[in-house]
């Protein structure tokens, strides 16, 4: 047996856009086992709902994470809103349905870039960005945010969409949709992507649901689950099935994703065709009292947020588990075995989110 | 706009930032905002860069971290704050875990507000410290030389 030697990786490191620490265990170049180490982005955001209202919390709950704020914000209402047994109005449950799925757009894109990146394809990047840039765009145009957009309140949305914008929007999605097809042929015809992505980083489906995977991850070890099931917001109302895909390496996350962008703007195309109209918010009286359990599909995967109120105007307590939380094991599973130059690429197909993990 | 002499580079950190303000950032490196027509790039390693772009508040954890990078970069370096976290600590100001901004640790040139801050407002803030770095650099020399005539 050859000697082992550890080599530390982050917190800092070139192709970490967050800091995490892993001290990876190698035989040679082989990853004999990773052991991480985090808390860097910890800030403790659970705690202030002893200190802020639980209106004000809202704003805390979409500074979980910048990617997916606007899901975060929505998970943290729809809790309140069950504990509350307010019923919103249903054009708002559709405006919280166009923003949830263009945030997926707009996280999957971000993702595909920075997959290109630590692949080291550098003009297919830059690409994906500017693609991930319209999303944007039309964010700001409805919202008045790039990032943080505030539109979530407890009682429904602070904002609506008049119905010559989501035309609009519909508009710019299409055009999205063509040109997409284009790029995601370099993502999955590519010779050279090919062979970074295919048969590395495997995790069987047994795996994945021993070690209580979620999301895109999960789905492309071949577990068909997706917490849009669960119907919330206009879910329901919608067509859509879980995109699966049965082999579980690199390529598999990443075809899914695409697929899932995909679906996105199928869903975006639904939801615009149904959405009524009427008003987007209701008020709201008193304080909230009871606990319940919310489950969000965010683009990571399943979100959880665990709300305990008491009846005054602040909660008792307030849990969020994450999606990259739930797949941390998962991705110390795919890393055993593999090479130390591909460790850049696997944990990025998890997508991980450390602000989201550590809160 | 003025004259820009040198093509800095730039490291970017992420404190304990809600990853609002990392996208921005990223977000200025690519197409339609794009800091490289400013010479600007972007690079993983504290030795090569001369500006370093901190995203979040200090926390316990990552205090030592920064302090770290902020060492090895070379001299005539300037810090840029990005976001209000970094400014002061923002939002999560009341948490535990949060010590402040940036500035309890080490010393931060430029401040951008902001949640998240803008790309507009980062390129801006950069754009600045371009200049900061001339100037360090132009005072570093005039001091060099009026040693030397001392001397």
């Amino acid at each position: 047996m050859s000697k082992r030697s550890i080599v530390p990786f982050g917190p800092q490191h070139p192709v970490l856009p967050e800091p995490i620490h892993l001290d990876l265990v190698l035989e040679d170049e082989k990853v004999v086992e990773a052991i991480p180490s985090i808390g860097f982005v910890h800030r403790g955001l659970e705690k202030l709902v002893e200190k802020k209202d639980f209106n004000e919390y809202v704003y805390v709950a979409e500074r979980i994470c910048g990617i997916c704020s606007f899901m975060h914000g929505m998970g943290y209402c729809e809790a309140v809103e069950n504990i509350m047994e307010v019923e919103i109005p249903p054009r708002a449950k559709y405006l919280r349905t166009i923003w949830c799925e263009m945030s997926r757009i707009h996280s999957h894109l971000l993702w595909l870039g920075l997959l290109a990146d630590a692949f080291g394809f550098e003009s297919l990047f830059m690409e994906t960005w500017r693609m991930r840039e319209k999303v944007l765009d039309m964010f700001e145009y409805s919202t008045g945010g790039r990032v943080i957009f505030s539109v979530n309140k407890i009682g429904g949305q602070r904002k609506d969409m008049d119905n010559d914008m989501i035309r609009e929007f519909l508009g710019v999605f299409a055009d999205m949709e063509r040109s997409l097809k284009e790029l995601v042929k370099t993502f999955l015809n590519n010779s050279a992507v090919n062979s970074r992505l295919r048969d590395v980083g495997f995790l069987t489906k047994q795996q994945a649901f021993d070690l209580g995977t979620v999301g895109p991850f999960m789905r492309s070890s071949g577990i068909s689950r997706d917490t849009r099931k669960l119907g919330y917001a206009a879910y329901p109302n919608l067509e859509f099935e879980p995109i699966t895909s049965e082999v579980g390496d690199c390529y598999a996350r990443t075809d899914v994703r695409i697929r899932e962008i995909f679906q996105s703007i199928d869903i975006i195309r639904q939801a615009a065709a149904k959405i009524p109209n009427g008003e987007v918010a209701v008020p709201v009286k008193g304080f909230p009292e009871g606990e319940y359990f919310m489950r969000v599909e965010q683009p990571r995967g399943e979100a959880i947020y665990y709300i305990k109120a008491n009846g005054t105007k602040f909660l008792d307590r307030m849990r969020v588990r994450t999606p990259t939380f739930a797949n941390l094991p998962g991705m110390l599973e795919t890393l055993k075995g593999c090479q130390l130059a591909d460790v850049p690429i696997l944990i990025l197909t998890i997508d991980p989110c450390i602000s989201c993990t550590e809160r | 706009m003025m004259k820009i002499s040198k093509s800095p580079w730039l490291l970017h950190y992420d404190g304990s930032s809600c990853n609002g303000c990392d996208i921005e950032v990223l977000a200025c490196l690519t197409p339609v905002y794009d800091v490289e027509r400013f010479g600007v790039v972007n690079t993983g390693n504290p030795k090569h860069a001369d500006i370093l772009l901190i995203t979040g508040g200090i926390n316990r954890q990552n205090e030592a971290v920064v302090k770290q990078i902020y060492s090895q970069m070379p001299e005539n370096k300037v810090v840029v704050a990005v976001g209000i976290c970094a400014c002061d600590g923002g939002i999560f100001k009341e948490c535990y875990n949060i010590l402040g901004g940036v500035d309890k640790v080490i010393p931060v040139d430029i401040y951008v507000p902001g949640c998240a801050a803008r790309p507009e407002a980062i390129i801006d803030g950069v754009v600045k410290a371009i200049a900061l770095l001339d100037r360090k650099r132009e005072l570093k020399k005039r001091n060099a030389a009026a040693l030397h005539k001392e001397a």
